[in-house]
């Protein structure tokens, strides 16, 4: 084609957030109507209601510690593993559920054309898509965390001090973006995949593979990576230190060490110590809120880092899908 | 100001439009103009490139070279002007099946920025007027196919467009519902709104089109009014039958004499049939007296957009296999 002047050069006109917030509230009335959230809602709160209550009974023949309420979270019973543990694994699969037909389902609907040719940009329809699914994750966590703080309140008898609440908020803010993650995964297999069940079951098998798999991985990797030859002491912390920079790419470990690091105050590093690094330390004795949000402050920027470099591709893949069938 | 000459006057105008996918040429350098108020008809076979030329002037997909212009904005750099004057049907029309067909419409109107003082009552009037008046409120899931096309046209109404771009609005219609959306189409051309339709269903595209443009293998073909193209595709196309009786050669070429008349035919029965690119009937009664015969019976068939149809791409084949 000849070369051509064009009267606007590079420059698109409007906000590419031009109508973002009613995609954002049409989607979360969506959301929190649908059968397939009530049926996780429910889940979730079966499950916390549960642990809270296994944790409540432990309590009470042991009640001594300073963090009462934070203990809520983390207290199991042999086989029945504590309300963060249940977190780690349905938090995943809410966020799934939340996205995995976001962008596929629109377009099987035939809505996608309709939508896109109303004045918004495609970045506001994916963006707003992202924020319902935040939104309604934080929505439905921050009810059952308030939830289990007002059954601690009443089994226990005691209110939660403000150190306890502060920690609890910083866990809950983490949690969403530990959904976050997953919800920009499942987004961007439902950009790629016209099935939406496939788009599910895509994200379903790296979250799995992260959970199963990962942590054997990573030992096997750190070995061939960096083989301990000689026996050296060196040798043996570096292969270990890569194995957990290893394990830490995975969500699930940074969540973990999240809840770690704020729901067990008295966690003071992650991964290993020497000896030489604890001369001192009072063991056992919880470190300040400070501290601990400066240790688990890496890993939250982590998780807050891998869901945004996920929306990232989303939305490149996104903006270069043609809209037709 | 660009090299469409300044302002565009033109209500749609694309300048050597092309895209390509790959090495497939959806569009090849089309140049087409619709002017304000028309009525215009894109037609061709499937994957003839229709639809795409279409998304491109939405904005919807990047033109590969060429220019569009629709309402003098550039749809791939202004595209929030663009969408907002322009009102699209896209072919699979689709709509969010749990909600009712008034909160689809309030979706779109928040997307459109319209506020809810002002989307009310449009939404309103919008269904009343497709008379969806009393499906206000029932789920879109149990729409028939007619109900969801006409949803589709209250939903275009609801931004007030100056332009309608309408893609095979009448595929998988019962005949009724197609006639009664003919109507729709109808009411929109007398308010004004310049309408671009695509279709492969000639008889209706013949009914509403002010002028249409073939389509075939990405490039405009033959553009213009039904007449004009029956002109240049069947060579005339009004066929004026006259039934006289009296002297035959006399008659025959008397017919043949007159200004517009391209052929005549004598067919055994006493029946003169006049190939004319105008309706020259009144001249061939005329003639008829004139030349000593009696007229017994005078008709006429209009210039048939389903015969240029099927004649140039007859044509077109024949020429690709020789």
């Amino acid at each position: 084609m000849s070369a051509r002047v064009e009267p606007i050069r590079g420059k698109r006109e409007g906000s590419p957030f031009t109508g973002l917030w009613a995609v954002v509230g049409k989607d979360m009335a969506d959301h929190l109507t649908s059968a397939r959230m009530r049926i996780l809602d429910a889940l979730i709160l079966i499950t916390a209601l549960g642990t809270v209550y296994i944790a409540t009974e432990n309590l009470r023949q042991a009640a001594d510690d300073r963090f009462l309420f934070l203990t809520l979270f983390t207290t199991g019973q042999g086989s029945v593993p504590a309300f963060v543990g249940f977190l780690g694994i349905l938090v995943p699969l809410v966020a799934i559920s939340l996205a995995f037909d976001a962008v596929n389902g629109e377009f099987n609907q035939g809505t996608l054309a309709r939508v896109l040719s109303q004045p918004i940009y495609r970045d506001a329809l994916l963006l707003g898509k992202f924020l319902a699914g935040l939104f309604t994750l934080a929505l439905v966590l921050t009810a059952i965390f308030l939830l289990i703080i007002g059954m601690g309140i009443l089994r226990l008898g005691i209110p939660p001090t403000g150190e306890e609440v502060a920690r609890i908020v910083l866990f809950l803010i983490a949690t969403v973006f530990y959904g976050g993650v997953w919800l920009a995964l499942a987004l961007v297999f439902s950009t790629i995949s016209r099935q939406p069940a496939t788009a599910a079951l895509a994200s379903i098998a790296v979250w799995l593979f992260f959970l199963i798999f990962w942590g054997i991985l990573t030992g096997r990797l750190a070995q061939s990576l960096r083989p301990v030859r000689i026996g050296m002491l060196e040798e043996v912390i570096r292969q270990a230190e890569l194995a957990i920079g290893l394990a830490r790419i995975s969500p699930n470990t940074l969540f973990v060490e999240i809840a770690m690091g704020l729901l067990q105050p008295a966690t003071r590093s992650f991964g290993m110590v020497l000896p030489t690094q604890l001369s001192g330390a009072l063991l056992g004795a919880p470190l300040p809120l400070g501290q601990s949000v400066q240790l688990i402050w890496p890993q939250l920027t982590a998780l807050i880092a891998e869901t945004i470099l996920l929306f990232a591709l989303a939305y490149v893949l996104f903006q270069r899908q043609e809209i037709r069938a | 100001m660009n090299d469409i000459g300044g302002k565009s006057t033109f209500a749609i105008e694309t300048r050597g439009l092309t895209k390509r996918y790959g090495d497939t040429l959806a569009v090849d350098d089309l140049d087409l103009k619709v002017a304000q108020g028309e009525v215009f008809g894109l037609l061709g076979p499937n994957g003839s490139g229709k639809t795409t030329t279409i998304l491109m002037m939405l904005g919807l997909t990047e033109p590969t070279g060429g220019q569009v212009r629709v309402l003098d904005f550039d749809p791939a750099r202004q595209p929030l002007s663009v969408k907002s004057r322009v009102g699209y049907l896209p072919d699979q029309i689709g709509f969010y099946d749990d909600l009712t067909a008034r909160q689809n419409l309030i979706y779109i109107a928040k997307l459109n920025g319209i506020q809810r003082s002002e989307y009310e009552q449009r939404i309103t009037a919008a269904l009343e007027r497709v008379g969806l008046g009393e499906h206000t409120d029932q789920p879109v899931k149990t729409f028939s196919r007619g109900m969801r096309q006409r949803l589709g046209v209250a939903d275009l109404l609801i931004k007030r467009p100056a332009i309608m771009i309408m893609d095979e609005p009448t595929l998988g219609l019962d005949p009724e519902a197609a006639r009664d959306f003919l109507d729709v189409i109808r009411g929109f051309k007398r308010e004004g709104i310049t309408i671009l339709l695509s279709s492969h269903l000639l008889y209706q595209v013949q009914a509403v089109c002010d002028r249409v443009g073939l389509f075939h293998q990405g490039r405009m073909m033959l553009e213009g009014s039904v007449r004009e193209l029956a002109r240049q595709v069947l060579g005339g196309g009004y066929r004026v039958l006259v039934g006289a009786r009296g002297p035959a050669d006399a008659l025959e070429q008397a017919l043949a004499a007159l200004p517009h008349a391209l052929a005549v035919e004598h067919n055994q029965n006493g029946t003169y049939v006049v190939a004319a690119d105008e309706d020259i009937r009144a001249q061939a009664a005329k003639a008829v007296i004139q030349a000593g015969g009696e007229l017994v019976s005078l008709s006429m068939e209009e210039p048939n957009l389903d015969d240029v149809y099927a004649t140039y791409f007859r044509e077109v084949e024949h020429e690709r296999t020789s």
